[in-house]
This record gives structure tokens, C-alpha cells and sequence, in this order.
């Protein structure tokens, strides 16, 4: 029985010195069957696992993770949630995702650290004006809150922002999301593992999978680095890696997998109560609780699995914010890294069957699945149980790059992919 | 982050050339004879490989050729380049 965080359990665990904390999760070793397997120990998978269990009532199932839980983009993102998508299947996937995000510390009984600071997006030409005042509109006939922002109201909303004619990309407008913000990602696959666990979930770390047993066109089971599990149906939630896994069973996807880079300054005072992003000068910036500036800069042009990326790519976003954000100037990063992302050639997702029975793909969230993370659990265990997918991701199938019906997001998300 | 040796420029900065993807795609001999699940293929499936690669890359801030290069994408490290229509090197 999991016990409920509350106030009278802090209490009650502050009088013995915070010893006796129960555990999150459990570490078991596999067991020899799971009804279905979800590889890949990151939010996308936890979430997958919470709601097979918790909304399909399947128990018998587990996730194998290669390192530890959340150890991959999930603690690698910049943390920021929206929705302000372009097209309509993308406004209802993200936007499932958003009115999830609101009720999921409640639901999960643990503290993500959800924030509607609102999302700010800015337009530095004229073609961004005309694009941002579009999206909106579709935002709108979406249901999806958005608004658009003059270059006054963008100077009022985030005073610190550089508003002056004469910088090399000026501020001409911008649009604002007010239900969007940032979580903690970190609390997001810990909730999810412990939300999991609870319902009878085997979070299985340290495990990577070696081989996709096959049967003809079924799935028979994974082989692993803690040995054979025989299971039915497998979900494969990798991102940077799912082409990696997709090889192991003959299959190819449209994905190819870049260094996408982050970096956090030295904590300071409160100054940016808002999340800012620029699609033109690829330049977004928050600030976490802990007072640092969350700042995420591009991709690279080239494939790689390192999770280093290159020096060109940060300095060029460092320019960016210096000029919009001028206050900043003497503050000192304190740390980069890289996430290798899976980047599908329309920049959308893919939650999908295959050609393989039993056999599941949810990746190509490329640089932008951490907003997702509930949704797509969600629709991905729905795909799952009942092998057809959701309504929801029903756009988002791995056939549209033969039918040609793809959901080009490139650059109508509101930031560059 | 590293230095590539364009065979026609010798070794440079990699910021000074942008990568083309995936080398020896060959374009289809008889397009109009092609299904949808061939074109796909063609236009959008990739390997994708963590590991020995087989790439295009072009310098675009120096000579401008296009050339191609193996590379293993798990540690960056560049095993050989090669010019355009020239044999791959057998790994």
C-alpha cells in the first residue's frame, strides 16, 4: 500500500529525522512474462505505464529502462508546456496534454511544480507578425487561449525585454499563452514511476534491451541485458534511440537524431516571471525556483548520439538573448549539455502501430515533447490496449509519411525545430 | 564539435560546414514507376545509426563541394572522407 503524501505525513516523518520514508518505487528484477512491456524509462514511458494501468487495467506489465528513470531528455528539457500549436490535430494533442498537466499533481499526489506563467512567443519581421497573428486565430477556432500581443504589451508583460527599434531583430509583436508555464520535469518521471509502481507496475532500471524477438509478424518478447521477457505487446518510447530500437526488429522510421543544447546561468533574484521564446533568433528563456535562467538554444545540422553538441550553436542563442535581454550581460552559465532528439521530417510526433503486431512506436517528439509528457501517455496506452489508436493520435500514425497526409509543424509551432 | 579534412580545403572547423544527411540515397531510376510505400522509403525513412555512418557533408563557408564522410555518430569520430563518386571505403 502506498502511503499519501500530506502535510501529517511531513510531520509525521519530520519526528523521525525524515529516516523512515517509504520508497518510491521498487527495483525489482524481471519477471519471466508481462502482459506488455514499455521500453524506455523516461515521462512518455512512465506516463504510458501510469495510464495502461490505471485506465486500461493492465497490471501485469512493465517498464525497462537502459540507465536510470528520467535520466534521459526528461531531465534534459527546458521544462516549458504549451499549446499554441498551428494545425488542429497537433492543438488537440498538445492541448489534451495541457488540461492533463493542470489537475496532475492532484492526480498523482505528488508536486510537479506545474506554473502557468503564461508562454510568450515574439514575431522580429513582418512574415513572423503575419504568422503569429494566424496561429493565434487557429488557436482561437481551437479553443486554445491565445492572444496577440503589441510591441508595447510585449514591453509591459516582460519589461526586461529590449524593445528598441534599432537592435538587429527588433520586437514587432508577439502572442501570449496564458495557461502555458513550465513543470518540474524531473518530479514528472518520479510522479508518473511512483503512480505506476503503485498500481503493480515493474519499473525495471538498468536494462537495456538487446534484440526484438519476433514471430513471423508478431512480437514474442525483448531480449535484455538482464535476460529474455516474454511479452505480447511492446511500446517503445526511446526518443533519440528509436530508430536504434526500430533496427532491432527490421524496421525503419523517419527520424534522424541531433544534439539539442540547454544551459542554466547562476541562480539570481526573481526577474523573468514569464517564459519568452523567439522563433527568429532561436532564443528562449525562464527562470527556474531555483533562480537560474533556463535558456534553450538549437539543434545541430548533424546526426549524432552524443549529448554534447556544438559550441557555434550556444554562442549563436547567447548573442540572441544578450541583445533582446541586455540586463544579462554579466551573469555567468553554469552548466550545458546536450539531449539527442528524434526529429520526424514534418516535426511531428509519431504515436503509432506498425507493420509488426504488438509492436509500438511513440517518438519523433524531436525538440519538443517534455509539454506532451501526459497526453501522450495517455493516447499512447490507449493505442496500446486496444490497437487502434485514440482520435486524438489518430493523425499521428506512421503511415502518413506514404500517404503523403503529414501535419507540417515546421516553424508553425511557433519555434524552430 | 570537431575538425573535419575537406579533401579539397584540408582541415577545418566543422562550423564551417553543414551536414547533408544520409550518403548514397540513390535517387529513383524510374519515378513514375514508383509506389507510395517506394517513395516514402526514398524520401523519408533513414538508418539512422548509432555508429559507423555514411554521410554527406558540403563546405559551405569554404570551397562549397560536397563530399562524403564515414563517421561513428556514438563519439563524433570521423573514420574517412571520400570524394563524391568515388567508392565508399569497405568497413
Amino acid at each position: 500500500m502506498r502511503n499519501k503524501y500530506s502535510v501529517f505525513s511531513l510531520i509525521k516523518n519530520a519526528l523521525s529525522y525524515h529516516e523512515n520514508w517509504q520508497r518510491a518505487w521498487k527495483d525489482p528484477a524481471p519477471k519471466k512474462e508481462y502482459d506488455a512491456v514499455i521500453v524506455g524509462g523516461g515521462g512518455h514511458g512512465l506516463a504510458t505505464a501510469y495510464y495502461l494501468a490505471k485506465k486500461h487495467n493492465m497490471n501485469n506489465i512493465a517498464v525497462v529502462e537502459k540507465g536510470w528513470i528520467g535520466g534521459g531528455n526528461t531531465g534534459r528539457n527546458t521544462t516549458i508546456i504549451r499549446s499554441n500549436y498551428l494545425w488542429d490535430a497537433s492543438a488537440g494533442l498538445y492541448d489534451h496534454a495541457l488540461k492533463i498537466w493542470e489537475g496532475l499533481s492532484q492526480e498523482l499526489n505528488y508536486n510537479v511544480m506545474f506554473s502557468q506563467r503564461g508562454v510568450m512567443n515574439l514575431a522580429h519581421n513582418l512574415q513572423d507578425v503575419r504568422d503569429l497573428k494566424r496561429r493565434t486565430h487557429a488557436n482561437r477556432l481551437n479553443g486554445i487561449d491565445a492572444v496577440y500581443l503589441s510591441t508595447e504589451e510585449v514591453k509591459n508583460f516582460c519589461p526586461i525585454i529590449n524593445t528598441s527599434p534599432d537592435i538587429r531583430y527588433p520586437v514587432l509583436g508577439g502572442t501570449l499563452q496564458r495557461r502555458a508555464g513550465t513543470a518540474r520535469h524531473d518530479a514528472v518521471a518520479w510522479g508518473y514511476a511512483r503512480g505506476a509502481d503503485a498500481m503493480g507496475v515493474d519499473i525495471i532500471q538498468n536494462c537495456e534491451v538487446k534484440g526484438i524477438k519476433r514471430n513471423g509478424d508478431s512480437v514474442e518478447g525483448i531480449e535484455t541485458t538482464k535476460g529474455f521477457i516474454k511479452t505480447r505487446k511492446v511500446g517503445v518510447v526511446a526518443a533519440g534511440h528509436s530508430s536504434v530500437i526500430a533496427n532491432m526488429a527490421g524496421l525503419r522510421l523517419p527520424l534522424e537524431s541531433k544534439p539539442l543544447q540547454a544551459l542554466v546561468s547562476e541562480p539570481v533574484k526573481p526577474i523573468i516571471d514569464t517564459v519568452v521564446m523567439s522563433n527568429a533568433v532561436h532564443a528562449y528563456v525562464s527562470q527556474s525556483d531555483k533562480g537560474e535562467l533556463v535558456i534553450g538554444a538549437g539543434t545541430d545540422d548533424y546526426v549524432s548520439y552524443t549529448q554534447k553538441g556544438s559550441h557555434q550553436i550556444v554562442e549563436g542563442t547567447l548573442n540572441a538573448i544578450l541583445e533582446l535581454y541586455p540586463i544579462f550581460s554579466r551573469m555567468r552559465m553554469l552548466r550545458q549539455w546536450g539531449g539527442i532528439v528524434d526529429i520526424c521530417p514534418d516535426a511531428s510526433p509519431i504515436l503509432s502501430k506498425t507493420s509488426i503486431k504488438g509492436l509500438y512506436f511513440n517518438c519523433g517528439w524531436g525538440t519538443g515533447g517534455f509539454k506532451a509528457t501526459p497526453g501522450s501517455g495517455d493516447l499512447f496506452a490507449h493505442t496500446i490496449a486496444n490497437d487502434e489508436p485514440h482520435k486524438l493520435n489518430a493523425a499521428f500514425n506512421l503511415n502518413r509519411f506514404v500517404s503523403g497526409d503529414l501535419v507540417d509543424e515546421h516553424g508553425a509551432a511557433a519555434v524552430a525545430h | 564539435m570537431f575538425l573535419i579534412n575537406c579533401p579539397y580545403c584540408g582541415e577545418r572547423d566543422q562550423q564551417e560546414f553543414k551536414a547533408g544527411g544520409e550518403a548514397h540515397i540513390e535517387r529513383p531510376k524510374q519515378p513514375t514507376e514508383l509506389s507510395d510505400d517506394e517513395w516514402a522509403e526514398y524520401l523519408f525513412m533513414r538508418k539512422n545509426i548509432k555508429g559507423v555512418q555514411f554521410e554527406r557533408w558540403n563546405h559551405t563557408h569554404g570551397c562549397r563541394k560536397w563530399f562524403n564522410m564515414v563517421r561513428d555518430t556514438s563519439n563524433d569520430e570521423i573514420k574517412a572522407i571520400y570524394k563524391m563518386g568515388e567508392k565508399p571505403p569497405s568497413q
